[in-house]
């Protein structure tokens, strides 16, 4: 019998995020890329209190925690900042997208959903009508920076998934 | 149903955050990397972050306690090797969060943040106080049940858990609309602890029991 979720709540600050949790490869890494964005609620006011977890797959070479050395973590964790933002530091996955969860205050479970790096064919974005499809692209800004915001309601909302 | 529903406007934080729309339901295949979910080395966790009595230079106020407890599966198996981590008040009712403004004092030897892995049967145990419940501003005169934070990862990213677990008895629960998110009344019994006496420690702390058990992953399912 499943134990039930509950929200992370705002306090989770001192307790979740651990030193470099959003550097899943160090900065030198070869082929890195970073991904940004914000996180935005409703009424489209950034949340300043969510924490996202980005996952490659493959606990990577360094460790799901340690960030020690050169190699991949193939897990990261980040706490949205005031003004709603987050960024990781990633090495690019084997698959075209990234898993991205996220919780926050007001979340009494927490939404899953990818994070495309391109706008490739595939057996999810192909399912979705363009609009829906978009929110799952994330927009290339310069030399491997890709922007991707989580919509959490109402306009551009995010397409989020459960299996 | 198990899990609370995203919009349960009793809890007013979700009426801007919950997704109007259902999640989009995903046929896994056996490349879906939401199947996957990370392993944790014992190097990455120290045995004494267990122990959230044993952080500063003396010993927290309040009621020592032991909380532990097996992380099973939708089957009833053991998660192994997997990371616990928990976060919770100090006795008095106060998060060493600056955000929580509660006037209630903090303890110098009390921060309220611990993890640890499971063993080979799922186990884990944390040592620590018993938290206070406080009040939060969500309707008049509202105060959230003492509760531990939990997080908890599954074999399946698909499976990870973030839940909070009660104490028995409390007479906050009938008007708390975070525990009364789960519909089920059933299903919110599994989030409280169980009162153990054969954990409770002669001359030195109680026990509770916490066993938490995770959802089906969809190769279960199929």
């Amino acid at each position: 019998m499943t134990t039930p979720s509950q929200t992370v709540g705002p306090f989770f600050g001192y307790a979740l995020p651990y030193e470099r949790g959003w550097e899943l490869v160090p900065e030198d890494h070869a082929g890195a890329i970073t991904v940004t964005g914000r996180v935005l609620d409703g009424a489209g006011e950034p949340v300043p209190d969510a924490l996202l977890e980005l996952w490659l797959g493959e606990t990577g070479t360094r460790g799901a925690l340690d960030r020690r050395g050169p190699g991949v973590s193939g897990f990261g964790r980040c706490p949205t900042a005031p003004d709603g933002g987050y960024r990781f530091r990633t090495a690019r996955p084997a698959t075209p997208y990234l898993a991205l969860l996220v919780f926050a205050r007001g979340l009494l479970r927490p939404v899953l959903t990818r994070v495309y790096l391109e706008d490739v064919p595939d057996p999810l974005l192909d399912s979705l009508e363009p609009a829906l499809r978009a929110t799952l692209v994330a927009r290339a800004e310069g030399i491997g920076t890709y922007r991707f915001d989580v919509r959490l309601q109402g306009e551009g909302e995010t397409a989020f998934l459960e299996f | 149903m198990t899990h609370p529903p995203y919009l349960s406007p009793a809890y007013r934080s979700t009426l801007l955050r919950a997704p109007s729309r259902p999640p989009l339901l995903l046929k896994a295949d056996p490349d879906t990397i939401e199947l996957t979910s990370p392993v944790f080395g014992h190097h990455e966790v120290a045995e004494h972050e267990a122990d959230l009595t044993r952080q500063h230079s003396g010993e927290p106020l309040g009621e020592r306690i032991t909380v532990s407890g097996r992380i099973l599966d939708a089957a009833g198996r053991p998660v192994r090797n997997t990371l616990v981590e928990i976060w919770q008040t100090n006795a008095a009712g106060r998060y060493a969060h600056p955000v929580d403004r509660h006037p209630a004092p903090l303890d110098p030897n009390f921060t309220g943040a611990g993890r640890c892995l499971t063993d080979d049967d799922g186990r884990y145990r944390f040592v620590t106080i018993k938290p206070g419940a406080y009040p939060w501003r969500n309707h008049h005169n509202a105060w959230r049940p003492a509760h531990i934070h939990f997080s908890v990862f599954g074999t399946a990213f698909t499976q990870r858990l973030v839940t909070q677990m009660y104490f028995p008895g409390d007479p906050l629960f009938p008007f708390d609309p975070i525990f009364q998110s789960v519909p089920d009344p059933a299903a919110r019994e599994r989030l409280i602890a169980a009162f153990d006496i054969d954990a409770t420690e002669p001359e030195w702390a109680l026990g509770y029991r916490f066993d938490v058990t995770l959802g089906r992953t969809p190769m279960e399912d199929s």
